[in-house]
C-alpha cells in the first residue's frame, strides 16, 4: 500500500469513527448499560466475569503488591541485586507478572539518582504490582509535563529534589513496564519486612514522592 | 499519528493535582467499561495496539475533556464495530439483531484471575541479530506516521544512548494496522534533557524511552 492510500484511509476510517461516536446517547453510564446487555446477549461478555474483574482490581490488585517487592528489597542485598538486574524474573518467582506486567525493570532511588516513570503517550503502568493508575498519572498535566520540567512536577507533589541529584524520568513507550524501588528511610532499623511492607506507598514506586518513616 | 495523545513537552494543561485516597473507580459505570474492553480482548481478541490506535482516533477535543473510562468505552465500541462483531443498529439499541449468533466462548467469572495473570506478551524470538548495541550512539528518525507510533515527537529526530537491549518485541506500528507481530528488536534509549529541551535543562537529568529498531539509527 502506498503512503498516500494509507494515508487516505485512516482519516476516513478516523471520520467515521467520529460520525458513530456522534449519534450515540452522551451519558456513559448508559451506554455502558446498552453495550453491556448487548455484549451479554451475543455471548461476548458475562456480566459475572465483569463483577469478578473489577473487584480483582478494586481488592486483590495494588500497590501491596509492589510494596511486596521493595521491602524484600531493602532487607535481602541479594534479592535486590537480582531484581536490579532481572526484575521480569525475580518478580515471575514471586508469581506477580500478569496483564500489563509482564517485562519489568526495577529502578533503584539513591540519594544521587531519582528515576520516574510516567506514559506520555497513554496511561501504560506495572498494573500487577501497582494496580490500575490513578487519574493525576493519566492526565495531561502530568504526561505532559514530567519529561520536559520533571523538578517542577516533582514540587507539585512536595518533593523538591538538590539540583545535584540526577533525575532519570523513564516514558513508558513500549510493553516494558518500570517500577522504582525508593530509598529506604532512616530511622527503620528496627521494623521488620512486614512494618516496612506498610510503609511503602504507590507514589513511592511511581517515584513522585519518598517513602517516610 | 501527531495527535493529542502525543503530549510530552507541551506546555499550558496547568499543574498536577492528586486526589488523596482516589478510589479505583468514582463510578460503578468505570469499572465495567474497563472490564469489556480488557476482556474483549479474548475473544475476540483484539489486539491492546489497536485499542491505543482507536483511542488516539478520538476527536482531539473529547480526548482532553472526557473522563478516561468514557473514552475506553469508544475503544469497545469502535472495536467492536470495525471488526463487524456488533452493528451500529444493535449498538444503538442495546440489543442484538433477530437471529444473531451466539458465541459460548467468553471468559467465565472463576477464569478471571488466570485471564489477567497470564496474559499473552509481546516478546517475540528473532533469528536476526540486532543492528545496534548496548553504549552506541542513535538517532531517532524523523517521521510523520498517519497511524499508531510509539515514537513520541519530542524525541524524534534527537541523539541518545542506548541502555538496554530486551530483544524482539511485536511492532505496535504494524499490529495496530492488522499487519501481524512483525516483531523487531526492541532497545532502551537514554536521552539528556539537554539534547531534548535545550540549555535551559538540567544538565544532569535525562529521559529514557523504549524504541523499536525501526525508529532508530546510528548516529
Amino acid at each position: 500500500m502506498t503512503q498516500h492510500s494509507h494515508a487516505h484511509d485512516d482519516s476516513a476510517e478516523i471520520a467515521r469513527h467520529h460520525h458513530i461516536h456522534s449519534e450515540l446517547p452522551s451519558d456513559p453510564a448508559l451506554r455502558v448499560k446498552a453495550l453491556e446487555s448487548l455484549l451479554t446477549e451475543k455471548g461476548l461478555v458475562d456480566p459475572a466475569t465483569i463483577d469478578a474483574w473489577v473487584e480483582t482490581y478494586e481488592s486483590k490488585i495494588g500497590p501491596h503488591n509492589g510494596a511486596k517487592v521493595v521491602a524484600k528489597a531493602w532487607v535481602d542485598p541479594a534479592f535486590k541485586q537480582r531484581l536490579l538486574s532481572d526484575a521480569t524474573a525475580v518478580i515471575g518467582e514471586m508469581d506477580m507478572l500478569g496483564s500489563q506486567g509482564q517485562h519489568i525493570v526495577a529502578l533503584e532511588n539513591t540519594p544521587e539518582v531519582h528515576n520516574l516513570v510516567v506514559c506520555t503517550l497513554c496511561s501504560c503502568y506495572p498494573l500487577p504490582l501497582l494496580g490500575l493508575p490513578p487519574v493525576w498519572y493519566k492526565s495531561a498535566p502530568y504526561r505532559s509535563r514530567v519529561v520536559l520540567d520533571p523538578r517542577g512536577v516533582l514540587k507539585e507533589f512536595g518533593l523538591e529534589l538538590p539540583e545535584h541529584v540526577k533525575i532519570r524520568v523513564w516514558d513508558s513507550t513500549a510493553e516494558v513496564r518500570y517500577l522504582v524501588v525508593p530509598e529506604r528511610p532512616a530511622g527503620t532499623a528496627h521494623l521488620n519486612e512486614a512494618q516496612l511492607e506498610a510503609l511503602v506507598t504507590r507514589d513511592s514506586m511511581i517515584g513522585v514522592a519518598r517513602v517516610q518513616a | 499519528m501527531n495527535s493529542i495523545h502525543d503530549m510530552g513537552g507541551m506546555h499550558g494543561f496547568g499543574t498536577v493535582h492528586a486526589e488523596p485516597d482516589e478510589p479505583t473507580f468514582h463510578e460503578a459505570w468505570e469499572g465495567r467499561a474497563a472490564a469489556m474492553v480488557d476482556i474483549l480482548t479474548y475473544p475476540p481478541s483484539f489486539r491492546v495496539d489497536r485499542f491505543r490506535y482507536l483511542r488516539e482516533t478520538l476527536r482531539p477535543d473529547l480526548y482532553l475533556t472526557q473522563n478516561y473510562y468514557e473514552q475506553w468505552l469508544y475503544i469497545a465500541e469502535q472495536a467492536l464495530l470495525e471488526s463487524g462483531y456488533i452493528s451500529a443498529e444493535e449498538l444503538a439499541r442495546g440489543k442484538a439483531a433477530p437471529g444473531a449468533a451466539k458465541r459460548e466462548d467468553a471468559v467465565r467469572a472463576d477464569a478471571v484471575w488466570s485471564f489477567l495473570h497470564d496474559r499473552a506478551h509481546s516478546s517475540r524470538t528473532l533469528s536476526t541479530a540486532p543492528l545496534l548495541a548496548v553504549g552506541q550512539r542513535v538517532r531517532a528518525r524523523t517521521m510523520q506516521p498517519e497511524g499508531h507510533t510509539r515514537l513520541p515527537r519530542y524525541a524524534r529526530g534527537k541523539i541518545g544512548t542506548i541502555v538496554s537491549h530486551h530483544g524482539g518485541h511485536v511492532l505496535p506500528d504494524a499490529s495496530a494496522h492488522g499487519r501481524g507481530d512483525a516483531p523487531e528488536h526492541l532497545y532502551t534509549v537514554r536521552f539528556m534533557a539537554r539534547d531534548l529541551w535545550g540549555d535551559a535543562a538540567n544538565p544532569r537529568d535525562c529521559v529514557h524511552l523504549d524504541l523499536w529498531e525501526s525508529y532508530l539509527e546510528p548516529a
